[in-house]
């Protein structure tokens, strides 16, 4: 009895920050979470729901994200971007997260996927030329790694790159290519003699056709497409120099994951919020469905498991700002939190009973969202192996 | 015309607001706070005419404790040209943040005054009365629209009988309603730009101002818990319920 007396003497914690990590933030972090919270609010609730049953990402979002800030928000002032921090970049996350995955995504693609690599490893060139138009969401950018064959295992890649003068020609496929359909340029990873290397292939150079993905029942409200590439001919000055081999793709992904393993937290926050106040109302024997000792443990424990995915990435976060993050966190982050988000997901979607399964409520969308969270980026049994690898030493893949 | 806009750090909207359990305020410690919503009506409403060319400069104030700077800073994001936090932690009541203004309207000598109709904490509505009538200006309060036509502003209020305008002579104090504008969003890289916009700390003792208090607060309690409703078939059987309650 005594905790019981306890409680009811002090005020109650916030349900969905039950360890305050937003004390941790600093008041610009907290700025950017309350500003994108606000944009997720009154722009992405509204609507997300029917884009999602009619399968379409809302473009029309895109200039207010670019206006707002969010498209490669780390990246310096110099080139049209914020110059945020790592933690403001996941509070981004987060929040757009809350409202879709999809539109996290759009963010994460255009920002850690194609702006980061060509801020890291272009040319000063190839940055004026792309950079602040990609910040403005004018220039829409996609990542082509993976292929049919095998997205786990990235280097082995058929896609190839051949010297020719001036010019390289790129023969090849991708798949699974977010903002694929919408590009305007691809960022094409590829095999050449000098090992994988980038290259900016643009629409409408000749060879390069995209072919949107159709009959997802997850990222419903997101762009998946196909890229061919028939003896597309590409000239140097599109190639970036600066980055040979396959850690030129992975670094891009560990800036990506980084931020997708702040993403789920948003995700998880939504379905658990909106399973909270549902059994907190309904009425079943006699009395609220939170009432029983069942569902109560199942609510604790989406409280205990989004407490813990909070503090990784805040201290990933804190890492990734002094410079020291190391993949292999990233890793165990992304692992979790995936993890963590849809298992919450398919939980909040049964306590909803039948009105679960449809998009009136957010738990079932959210569920089907994460089936790729957890997929793309690392599958979790990749990320399972890096942290085996990490401990053991031995590699298992 | 330079233009002055009150802020007031206020418990975000959002937040369900919890009693402290002694009943002597409500929980603040690890609330969300934010600006007063019509206060950050009322800076929308000076950036537009400052951007419409009709202002030179906007500048937010805010009374309160040093986390105040936290609203300041987010006024200067939303693009006022400079801030002023009047430092106290003491809570504030009207007629002293009243005199705090009416100080710092004899200072700077804005044009136009514009502040939130009531602040959502507690409700008062009357710190732009009495500021008013403390530097014996023109008041428009409750506005839902503003022009500026030189030396003369028309504003239309939402009174209980639809809609009136009036016109006063500037300088004048204006306070906001909810439905003169929507605030823009802050977009993130002003953030980082509104770092080096001026911010002035004054401490409220330093004024000179009276701050004593003229109203003692008692107690605090959450509302009552509603009732639990029921159930009726039809019209007729409602209109016997409410009979039954002697309320028609
Ligand atoms: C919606 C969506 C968007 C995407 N967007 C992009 C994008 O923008 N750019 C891009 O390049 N890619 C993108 N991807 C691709 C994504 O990264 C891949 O799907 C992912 O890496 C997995 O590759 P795969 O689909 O080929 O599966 P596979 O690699 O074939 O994996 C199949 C299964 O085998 C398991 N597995 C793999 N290796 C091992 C092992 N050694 N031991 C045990 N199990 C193993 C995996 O965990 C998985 O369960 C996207 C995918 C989706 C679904």
């Amino acid at each position: 009895m005594a905790e019981g007396s306890k409680a009811s003497s002090k005020v109650a914690l916030d349900p969905t920050d039950l360890y305050d990590t937003r004390s941790m933030l600093s008041d610009d972090e907290r700025m950017v979470q309350d500003s994108v919270a606000r944009f997720t609010d009154e722009r992405v609730l509204p609507i997300i729901g029917p884009c999602f049953d009619e399968g379409r990402f809302p473009a029309e979002l895109i200039p207010e994200i670019a206006e707002l800030g969010l498209l490669g928000s780390s990246l310096p002032t110099e080139y049209g971007c914020a110059g945020l921090n790592a933690v403001s970049y996941g509070l981004i996350c987060q929040e757009l997260e809350r409202g879709d995955s999809g539109i996290r995504s759009f963010v994460s693609v255009q920002s850690s996927l194609c702006m980061y690599p060509i801020y890291a490893f272009g040319s000063e060139e190839q940055r004026q030329r792309f950079l602040p138009g990609m910040a403005k969401g004018e220039i829409i950018g996609c990542f082509g790694l993976t292929e049919p064959h095998g997205g786990s295992d990235p280097g082995s890649m058929k896609t190839h790159a051949k010297r020719d003068g001036d010019d390289w020609i790129i023969n090849g496929a991708k798949m699974w290519i977010t903002n694929g359909g919408l590009a305007h340029v691809a960022i094409v990873w590829a095999m050449t003699e000098d090992g994988i290397q980038g290259f900016l292939v643009e629409r409408g150079m000749k060879g390069f056709v995209t072919k949107d993905i159709h009959r997802k029942m997850s990222l419903r409200a997101s762009v998946t497409s196909e890229l061919y590439f028939d003896d597309v001919r590409v000239p140097d000055a599109n190639r970036l120099p600066n980055v040979r081999g396959l850690k030129g793709p992975l670094s891009c992904l560990t800036q990506a994951r980084y931020g997708i393993t702040w993403g789920p937290i948003g995700a998880a926050i939504a379905c658990y919020t909106e399973v909270l106040e549902n059994t907190k109302t309904r009425m079943l024997f006699g009395k609220p469905l939170a009432a029983t000792q069942t569902v109560q443990r199942r609510l604790a424990e989406m409280a205990r498991r989004i407490t813990t995915a909070q503090l990784l990435s805040m201290q990933l976060g804190r890492l990734k700002d002094a410079g020291t993050m190391q993949p292999s966190q990233v890793s165990l982050a992304k692992w979790n939190n995936c993890r963590m988000a849809i298992d919450i997901a398919r939980d909040a979607r049964d306590l909803l009973g039948g009105a679960g399964i449809t998009t009136e409520y957010c738990p079932i969308r959210h569920q089907l969202n994460l089936e790729s969270v957890i997929t793309y980026e690392g599958t979790e049994t990749v990320h399972e192996l890096v942290i085996g690898r990490e401990v053991t030493g031995l590699n298992a893949f | 015309m330079k233009i002055l806009v009150a802020l007031k750090r206020v418990v975000d909207y959002q937040v369900r607001v919890q009693v402290k359990p002694d009943g002597s305020g409500v929980a603040i410690d690890g609330v969300k706070m934010s600006i007063n919503p019509f206060d950050e009506i009322a800076l929308e409403e000076a950036l537009r005419i400052r951007d419409a060319g009709k202002a030179e400069e906007v500048i937010a104030v805010t009374i309160g404790p040093q986390q105040a700077m936290q609203q300041l800073d987010s006024g200067l994001a939303m693009g006022a040209n400079r801030g002023i936090l009047v430092k106290t932690d003491k809570a504030i009541q009207p007629l002293t943040a009243a005199r705090v203004l009416a100080q710092l309207v004899e200072k700077e000598q804005p044009g136009l005054v514009l502040l939130g109709k009531q602040a959502i904490d507690d409700d008062c509505n009357q710190t732009p009365q009495m500021l008013a009538a403390l530097l014996d200006r023109p008041q428009a309060t409750f506005a839902s629209k503003v022009e500026i036509d030189g030396q003369s502003a028309t504003v239309t209020r939402e009174v209980d009988a639809g809609l009136e305008t009036l016109s006063v002579d500037l300088p004048a104090v204006i306070s906001t309603d909810l439905r003169l504008n929507t605030p823009r969003f802050i977009k993130l890289p002003d953030i980082m730009k509104a770092k080096s916009k001026p911010r002035e700390v004054i401490e409220l003792d330093s004024l000179g101002v009276e701050s004593g208090d003229h109203l003692s607060y008692t107690r605090y309690e959450p509302p009552a818990q509603r009732q639990k409703g029921e159930m009726v078939a039809d019209v007729p059987a409602l209109v016997a319920a409410l009979q039954a309650k002697g309320l028609i």
